[in-house]
């Protein structure tokens, strides 16, 4: 790929990833929020793909636009009603949370920009990564593998019996 | 001009940080539990592309298999932090915040 259109591309995911980000927290309206918010994973995703880590990319897109953005907009609808013309929400701290924001970033990027550069590898990650996470997947990492499928088995358990509907004590009543 | 055409480790680490920080400022400054959960998931995914920026430039997978369980811990934590929204929901009949302050019923 030429290197010129390899920079545009990134710088494109780039801002369509932080605009959409800061649309997230800046808006009012929840509906366009949630939205915004699967601008945001789609560019991550399209970052991901810069970093060769082509498998984390399809996985955020299934996982987080198919699974996590569905069940926000779940949440949304179920917690607003749906008539009622205005999702708006209130903001409340508003000056702290600026100063907050400008000191956070601002500390991170000049302790990026100011101390000395990296050292990367000789080494880098190139190409597809799939075969290597198969790999390390049923060697390194098995146990956190193993531990990961029974915490999701938990959280199933423990998401349905938290939201049903409470038809023990309707039936007391 | 060097520095902005040589994609490197510093223009990943930039736009994690602006992530980071839009996360945090969504969780410090909205009242709706359903837009904090979106900042949570906005810290998340820059925590994500730390890892694998830097496990790209350190050539390890390391970075990778993290990130892998930091999605599927993300996905968790949706499902549960919804169902607890909806539970409060139902006790409140609102999603506010600030307005939760009885742990009675």
């Amino acid at each position: 790929m030429n290197n010129a259109t390899y920079i545009t591309i990134f710088y494109i995911f780039a801002a369509v990833t932080v605009f959409s980000a800061a649309f997230v927290v800046f808006s009012k309206n929840v509906i366009y929020s949630a939205f915004s918010l699967l601008f945001t994973f789609f560019g991550a995703a399209a970052l991901f793909v810069f970093l060769s880590a082509d498998f984390i990319a399809v996985t955020q897109v299934v996982v987080y636009v198919g699974g996590i953005l569905v069940l926000l907009l779940f949440g949304v609808m179920f917690t607003n009603t749906i008539m009622q013309a205005d999702l708006k929400t209130d903001v409340l701290h508003v000056v702290p949370g600026i100063l907050l924001l400008a000191a956070t970033v601002g500390g991170m990027l000049f302790t990026f920009y100011t101390t000395g550069s990296w050292k990367p590898s000789d080494v880098q990650l190139e190409g597809s990564v799939v075969e290597r996470i198969g790999f390390e997947t049923m060697s390194r990492y098995v146990l956190p593998f193993e531990m990961a499928s029974i915490l999701l088995l938990a959280a199933l358990i423990g998401a349905a019996f938290l939201a049903r509907f409470d038809k023990v004590r309707n039936n007391e009543q | 001009m060097e520095i902005l055409t040589n994609i490197g480790l510093n223009h990943y680490l930039t736009i994690s940080a602006l992530l980071f920080g839009f996360g945090l400022f969504a969780v410090m400054t909205r009242k709706n539990a359903i837009v904090i959960l979106m900042g949570v998931e906005l810290i998340l995914n820059a925590a994500n592309i730390n890892f694998l920026a830097f496990s790209k430039f350190n050539g390890g997978m390391e970075g990778v298999m993290f990130s892998l369980f930091i999605i599927v811990l993300a996905a968790a934590e949706a499902a549960i932090a919804l169902a607890i929204v909806i539970n409060i929901f139902k006790l409140f009949k609102s999603v506010d915040v600030s307005a939760i302050d009885t742990m009675k019923e």
